[in-house]
């Protein structure tokens, strides 16, 4: 596929067969080559196809080969012309990653820390096939679905400062659980509150560089070695089910002839299975927020059991990695409500929107990337650029280069786990094999993605934090 | 017996399943996936769970009956270790598939290596003649 340089950190793909826009791609020589390993730029050209596409179909620095799209895809539609596809948010829905930030600094910990850890392992249920502590009844799953992270705070988890600081303020207001299936809904039930396993994550981080010391004022964090903990989960089976039931109620409904994968499946916008697609969604989007709202209250519960107080302890931020929404953008020179896909990217809003909160109007949203397990994690910050060059848009991760079960053939738990603590890391797992899977050579360079990212201008760096103790699920 | 592998791919786990007809296969590709998440030769058959889906092709067949999988250990902890009295049938416009899933409950003992969030048609292949084969991606 014929690829076009436009400077140092972008490329494109010029329209050609039925591209109805251009694709863009932002990534270094070196990503690039990685990105050309699989079918990334095939997967990009197929979304530049899709009907109502608006300005470019654009592939974030992290990414990799998904399903119908890539993941570190953003593609925004036209409200009438456009289509809302679950292939374009990905099955873990508002899978993202909450940040807290605390008082303390390493010296204060670094004695408590396997403590912690391990209260943390037994407050925070793990892995799979362990239901949440908390069993609902259908009635509150729909009202979590309904609230969010609202629910959360209303119910005992966290506060409501909490809330103006996660994205759409922990709840999209127009979800309607009344759509989601009744698989859906029973999946729920006994995964509220769970961290889940595979890439998800609990660290405690402290922060090793600061590079723009005004901006991570604002952001809470002052100073190197103070200590922070980061929460990367998602929806669960219930993001899911959500995902499938309604990839199966679009194809049969509008079948996916002329598709060039059927994970491209999709549905007019403004249809009514679009519609309902949209609020079930953001069903899923609430019951991730609030799940994350949760585990970040056992976490605080954990300090102030350990350390004596969790005072200090607030949110910074809270994002979503797969997600669409309806934003509104910059289109040829009109301002227009679009319907934004985020799948596997991070919204990168800079200075004044007004999807940010107050606190950091002035200076854009926090971006939180993290890394693979064991390795660092970044706070960036949105940029005005960003807007104009990526729909508000950057990476969300690292990126796997290597499959789970060559990761596998190559690596041993146990040594890993040494090999951490060797580098002052405690790491708590559920299982080693899933630990060999996770290991951190079978993810890219975030340190180059989170590098482009600044250099393209898409979100820029604020601040590197490094584990000192991992829970993987 | 085993009569699947996996293949090479970046972020999620493809797998192979063979069979000398569609119904092993089909088995063959219950035990390929529940090996992402649990070591089924390990795991006991006390639990019996009859099962019935359908789908408009066969890929969607495919699917919705490795989404089953999935679905009973989310909702009630089924761990499947082993499928029996497999059979596939055409029904007018669509396909139907029965079958005798047997497993056991979850328990701390067991070790879980991981998630499959879920069964995509990326590069899922069914060849439906001798070698009967499934290729399916799974999103891990």
């Amino acid at each position: 596929m014929e690829l076009k340089k436009i400077n140092e950190y972008s490329w494109e793909i010029p329209k050609h067969d039925n591209m109805k826009v251009p694709a863009i791609i932002y990534a270094s020589d070196k990503l690039l080559q990685g990105i050309k390993r699989d079918r990334t730029l095939q997967q990009a050209k197929n979304v530049a196809c899709l009907r109502g596409i608006q300005l470019k179909a654009y592939v974030m620095p992290d990414a990799h080969q998904g399903y119908g799209f890539p993941i570190g895809g953003v593609a925004a539609f036209d409200l009438d012309e456009g289509i809302i596809s679950p292939g374009g948010v990905g099955y873990d829905i508002n899978c993202g990653v909450r940040l807290l930030r605390t008082d303390f600094t390493e010296k204060d910990v670094i004695e408590k820390r396997k403590l912690l850890l391990t209260e943390i392992f037994k407050e925070v249920p793990a892995g799979v096939g362990k239901a949440g502590t908390t069993r609902l009844s259908q009635r509150v799953l729909e009202e979590v679905c309904a609230k969010g992270a609202e629910w959360a705070v209303e119910n005992g988890y966290g506060m409501k400062d909490d809330l103006l600081k996660t994205e759409e303020n922990g709840r999209m207001k127009d979800a309607d659980p009344s759509f989601l299936s009744k698989r859906a809904v029973e999946r729920g039930i006994p995964q509220l509150g769970t961290l889940g396993a595979g890439n998800h994550f609990l660290e405690i981080q402290k922060v090793s560089e600061i590079y723009d010391r005004d901006v991570a004022d604002v952001f809470g964090i002052h100073s190197p070695d103070q200590i922070m903990v980061m929460i990367h989960c998602g929806s669960r089976g219930l993001g899911h089910q959500v995902a499938s039931d309604y990839i199966r109620y679009m194809e049969n409904k509008f079948g996916s002839r002329g598709l060039p994968d059927r994970e491209l499946i999709n549905a007019p916008i403004r249809s009514s299975l679009g519609t309902q697609y949209y609020k079930s969604m953001s069903a899923a989007v609430n019951f991730a927020f609030a799940n994350r709202q949760m585990i970040a209250h056992w976490v605080r519960n954990v300090f102030s059991k350990v350390m004596g107080n969790a005072e200090g302890m607030d949110q910074v931020y809270d994002v979503c990695h797969n997600v669409a929404k309806f934003e509104e953008h910059n289109i040829e020179g009109k301002l227009k409500q679009v319907c934004i896909h985020r799948k596997g990217a991070t919204r990168s809003f800079g200075p004044g929107r007004k999807e940010i909160p107050t606190v950091y109007r002035d200076v854009g949203q926090p971006v939180l990337i993290p890394g693979s397990m064991g390795t660092a994690s970044y706070i960036l910050v949105g940029t005005s650029e960003a807007e104009k060059l990526s729909l508000g848009s950057t990476a969300h991760g690292a990126g796997r280069v290597m499959s789970r079960h060559e990761a596998l053939r190559r690596f041993r738990g146990e040594e890993i786990k040494q090999e951490l603590e060797k580098k002052g890391i405690e790491l708590r797992s559920t299982s080693w094999r899933g630990v060999a899977e996770e290991a951190s050579q079978a993810y890219k360079d975030v340190d180059e993605v989170v590098r482009i990212s600044d250099h393209a201008g898409i979100g820029r760096l604020v601040a590197k934090v490094v584990p000192i103790g991992v829970m993987k699920g | 017996m085993k009569k699947y592998r996996f293949l090479r791919h970046t972020a999620d786990a493809k797998f192979q399943a063979f069979g000398e007809t569609l119904e092993e296969a089909f088995q063959q590709a219950a035990l390929a996936l529940v090996s992402l998440m649990w070591n089924w030769e390990t795991i006991g058959n006390k639990l019996e769970v009859p099962v019935q889906v359908e789908g408009h092709d066969m890929k969607q067949l495919l699917l919705n009956y490795l989404e089953e999988i999935l679905y009973l250990f989310d909702t009630r902890r089924f761990l499947l270790s082993q499928v029996d009295d497999i059979s596939i049938e055409r029904k007018e416009d669509r396909y139907v598939l029965r079958a005798l899933f047997k497993g056991d409950e979850y328990s701390s003992k067991t070790e879980i290596f991981g998630d499959v969030k879920a069964i995509t048609y990326n590069e899922m292949e069914i060849t439906r003649t001798m070698p009967f084969r499934i290729q399916v991606v799974a999103d891990v």
